[in-house]
């Protein structure tokens, strides 16, 4: 016991200054609630084939592209909004919406990054993100030797730069903005575009099909392992602006890429819409690890403003032994609709999912993920944790599938949601199929407040209800957390204190 | 709409042959049911309800064919239990087969025979229209409307001996509603057995009000005519402190669609809804569970094993549902298959919705194959494969069992089963 105490202020102090840290960073509890003041160029408001024209003219695409676009468009005429999921959220207007808004600066593609407006560069150092060469990403000062992440800058619609592009370029490795990819490397995007989430798979992607402004390409040779890891960075910042962005990351032969995503959007009092679209196909013996600290802003207490996140994300696993981690911290969104996918096709391939999603106040969540096992011998493993608090509502939504031919596949399923507070909802809502019977499924959910002990115990260790409170989550979100980067695992154990506040008493 | 306009004309399909009772009790009742029922139709494949089990068997106007089943090898279940019997035939009630209906601390009237005052009139289609939201049970309402035959049975005290529903299967081409009301006032106990296949095709619904403190126990078995249908579903509503308990064994069918619909309305109630399904070749069955927790203390509690083999489907639906201030609310659930060959399936859809904080609920879900450890050990100690194989199904099946409250009946329980795998060893 004598060793306790020492490990418990440790901790205790951690999350304390973190959140002291942020909190007196900005005012307000949503730290990347500003706005950035820089002339956009707009699109007219509303979305039609005239608009699908426009951003593909706009991103110098090639004819072929914009034929895929309209018709993505064609058949998103034709689809109906999904409302299965548990979430309620007023009638989004579709022709009320830019569709595509740039900074002005950005007119005349900037050459390198020193050209870029440094309004823009202003924005990103302010969320902590090096768009400078050699600099780090902030919070891991501490490592023993500095590591080196490129990074992606999406900007509303359109990517500003990307980082160690030709450090990169040396071990091969693609990384650029996929206009610029659709532009440079055709043969590439032609042959795996759509071929993981197809054009018309379901009505916020086929959005996204028809009106994608940007996002990042990704392309790792096969036997290559990246130097570095990957990052894009999302910014939502004008008014009334939707977001599409696209991603596509191919992971050859043997490779292995890291890939981490961050988010983050202005304080508004009107929803805004982000639709995004990641597509991961790996083939034999490689391995993709796609991170996700999603924190868009999630409205105010009373559920004003906010974004509403759809996004589909799949991984198709295309080579044996093919291997994708999808870990996802989500706590911003005044919606969430997420459900990354696997698609375990080679055999002995494997899926891991590991969440953390916390709902606080007015705010709704409906993920979860889906692991298709078609192969032989492939794995799956899910680990979720929802956390929620005030009057939210957060839902796990699942499938594990086990084809005929996915013979000794093995899936294991956690799902546990913690709830704070009488007013909020915890839901769990998995399908299992299993249609042979040498793979094992095995599935298991609890749902269960903050244990009064625990409570008890922190308090009586001198913590006050708040910080008892952070610590329990953090412990009982241990498993994800790990599972993270580091640069991500400590933004993302501060933003669980954060999202919490204010959700006790 | 075009999806709930072909709802509707299946409706008006399947009901054009049924007249619907204009007189006694239950006619404003029915008159009510037909008009919910027609704002709805009647459920169809694209239905999220029905994602794993085709309901077009069930809704066509017509009832597929299936050829009774003669008993020869072994007696009907409940045989040697002493026990209130009454004899549906095809659906209708045998007068020359049944006990006579008086029993002491229960009081047991027809639906065919009753005037037009009655007890039940608070109860007939009431749970069962509660039992529509937050998901639509159309079958259930169609059987409210158009139900002609059941029983109507209320428990003032502890009732001397179980009541006993058997329903015989003479016709193959018999199509059948049943729809029984049982209310257990404050205090007493009632135990209803049901068994029999009933019908070529068979719709069922039956209403449980539990009064506080009042205990029920219903144990069935599904008989074993394998060409038959079959839609079932209970509807129960607990007062404080009430108990029920329900466990159904089915061993054949080429469908069986469950439904129990469980409410909690008082504090400190129990529920447990257990179900042991064998199949084998083109069995598919269904078990649907819907537990509502709108009471603090309450405990539920659903056990479903399905052991399969030859292509059998099993399916699993179940869901606990706690209302706000359902407040230390004890939820548990397991649904686990048993896959004997590489043909058969399992799906599942087990779901939790909480809307309080301070519960305890988790689900299981499980599937796999036989542990070829664990048949490894036995045969090592000498025991057969067959004989071993069948001790393991067993075992898996105990929990399920376990259930069943009266060691009399659970024998026999467990008895229909070992048989059941015997008759189907190695095939």
């Amino acid at each position: 016991m004598t060793a306790m105490p020492q490990l418990e202020t440790e901790v205790r102090e951690g999350v304390d200054r973190e959140t002291i840290e942020t909190v007196n960073a900005m005012a307000g509890k949503y730290k990347h609630g500003w706005e950035t003041e820089i002339e956009m160029d707009f699109a007219p408001k509303g979305v039609n084939e005239d608009i699908v024209r426009l951003i593909s003219a706009k991103n110098g695409e090639p004819e072929w592209m914009l034929e895929w676009r309209l018709a993505a468009f064609r058949r998103w005429v034709e689809m109906v909004e999904p409302d299965w999921a548990m979430l309620n959220y007023p009638a989004i207007d579709y022709q009320d919406i830019y569709y595509y808004a740039k900074p002005k600066s950005m007119e005349v593609k900037p050459k390198s990054l020193d050209e870029v407006d440094p309004k823009l560069l202003a924005t990103y150092e302010k969320l902590g993100i090096p768009l400078k060469e050699q600099m780090l990403l902030a919070g891991v000062e501490g490592a023993d030797e500095p590591r080196k992440v490129a990074v992606d800058a999406v900007f509303d619609s359109v990517s500003l730069g990307t980082t160690f592009q030709a450090e990169l370029a040396k071990a091969g490795v693609i990384f650029c903005s996929i206009s610029e990819a659709i532009r440079e490397h055709p043969e590439l995007v032609k042959k795996y575009l759509g071929s993981v989430v197809p054009q018309s798979d379901n009505f916020f992607a086929t959005l996204n099909s028809a009106v994608f402004s940007d996002g990042s390409f990704v392309y790792i040779p096969p036997g290559t392992r990246c130097p570095m890891e990957l990052s894009t960075y999302f910014r939502i910042n004008a008014e009334n602006t939707g977001q599409f962005e696209r991603t596509l990351i191919v992971c050859d032969k043997g490779a292995y890429v890291s890939y981490l995503e961050g988010c983050t959007a202005p304080k508004r009092d009107t929803n805004q819409l982000h639709a995004a679209v990641v597509e991961i196909v790996i083939m034999e013996d490689a391995e993709v690890k796609y991170s996700t600290v999603q924190n868009w802003y999630p409205g105010d207490e009373n559920g004003v403003g906010g974004i509403y996140n759809f996004v589909t994300k799949r991984a198709d696993c295309r080579g044996d032994r093919a291997k994708v981690m999808w870990t996802q911290v989500e706590t911003g969104s005044a919606i969430t609709w997420k459900y990354p996918s696997c698609i375990l096709r080679g055999d002995d391939s494997q899926g891991e999912f590991y969440s953390i999603a916390i709902a606080n106040n007015a705010q709704q969540a409906d993920t979860g993920t889906k692991m298709i096992h078609l192969g032989k011998r492939t794995k799956s493993r899910i680990v979720s944790k929802g956390i929620s608090a005030g009057r939210a509502q957060n839902t796990y939504r699942g499938l594990v599938t086990m084809h005929p031919k996915a013979k000794e596949s093995r899936n294991y399923t956690q799902c546990d949601s913690l709830l704070i507070g009488d007013k909020c909802g915890a839901h769990t809502v998995p399908y299992i199929e299993v249609k042979n019977n040498s793979s094992r499924v095995e599935h298991e959910a609890t749902t269960s407040k903050v244990d009064d002990d625990q409570l008890f115990y922190c308090r009586s260790r001198g913590m006050d209800e708040e910080e008892a409170v952070a610590l329990v989550v953090n412990g009982f979100c241990k498993e994800v957390l790990q599972s993270l980067p580091m640069e991500f695992a400590m933004e993302a154990q501060a933003l669980v204190a954060i999202s919490l506040e204010g959700s006790v008493g | 709409m075009a999806q709930l306009q072909a709802k509707q004309d299946a409706l008006s399909a399947r009901i054009a042959g049924l007249d619907l009772p204009k007189s006694g009790w239950s006619a404003p009742l029915r008159a009510e049911a037909l008009t919910r029922l027609s704002a709805m139709g009647l459920p169809g494949k694209r239905d999220e309800y029905w994602r794993y089990t085709d309901p077009t068997s069930l809704t066509v106007a017509e009832a597929p064919a299936a050829a009774p089943f003669t008993y020869s090898d072994e007696k009907m279940v409940f045989t040697d239990i002493d026990r209130l019997r009454i004899v549906f035939v095809d659906g209708v009630f045998d007068a020359a087969q049944s006990d006579d209906l008086a029993l002491a601390g229960v009081e047991i009237s027809l639906l065919a025979e009753a005037g037009d005052i009655h007890w039940a009139s608070d109860l007939y289609g009431v749970l069962e229209a509660r039992g529509q939201t937050p998901v639509q049970r159309p079958l259930a309402t169609l059987n409210t409307a158009f139900a002609t035959q059941g029983v109507l049975i209320r428990a003032t005290g502890k009732a001397a001996k179980p009541v006993s529903l058997i329903y015989l299967h003479k016709s193959e081409a018999s199509d059948v509603i049943l729809h029984h009301c049982i209310k257990v006032e404050a205090g007493a106990e009632l135990t209803v057995l049901e068994n029999g296949p009933a019908a070529a095709r068979f719709n069922k619904v039956m209403e449980v009000e539990i009064a506080e403190g009042g205990r029920f126990h219903h144990i069935r078995t599904q008989g074993r005519d394998h060409e038959r249908r079959a839609a079932t579903h209970i509807f129960a509503r607990l007062a404080a402190n009430a108990l029920f308990k329900s466990f159904t064994l089915t061993a054949n069918g080429r469908l069986t669609r469950n439904e129990a619909i469980i409410e909690f309305t008082g504090d400190d109630a129990v529920a447990h809804v257990a179900g042991a399904a064998v199949g084998d070749r083109d069995f598919h069955h269904d078990d649907t569970v819907f537990i509502t927790h709108d009471a603090e203390r309450c405990e539920s509690r659903q056990v479903f094993k399905k052991v399969l083999k030859n292509g059998a489907v099993g399916v699993f639906q179940g869901k606990i549902l706690v209302k706000a201030g359902a407040q230390k609310t004890d939820g548990y659930q397991i649904s686990q298959s048993l896959l004997l060959d590489d043909d058969s399936q399992f799906l599942a859809k087990p779901e939790l919705e909480i809307y309080a904080d301070d519960v305890v609920c988790s689900h299981g879900s499980t599937s796999g194959a036989i542990d070829e450890a664990a048949l490894f050990y036995l045969r090592s100690r000498g025991v057969p494969e067959r004989a071993a194989q069948s001790l393991l199904v067993l075992a898996f099946l105990a929990e399920a069992i376990a259930e069943i409250e009266g060691e009399t009946l659970a024998e026999d329980i467990r008895v229909r089963m070992e048989n059941w795998l015997t008759r189907h060893e190695g095939k």
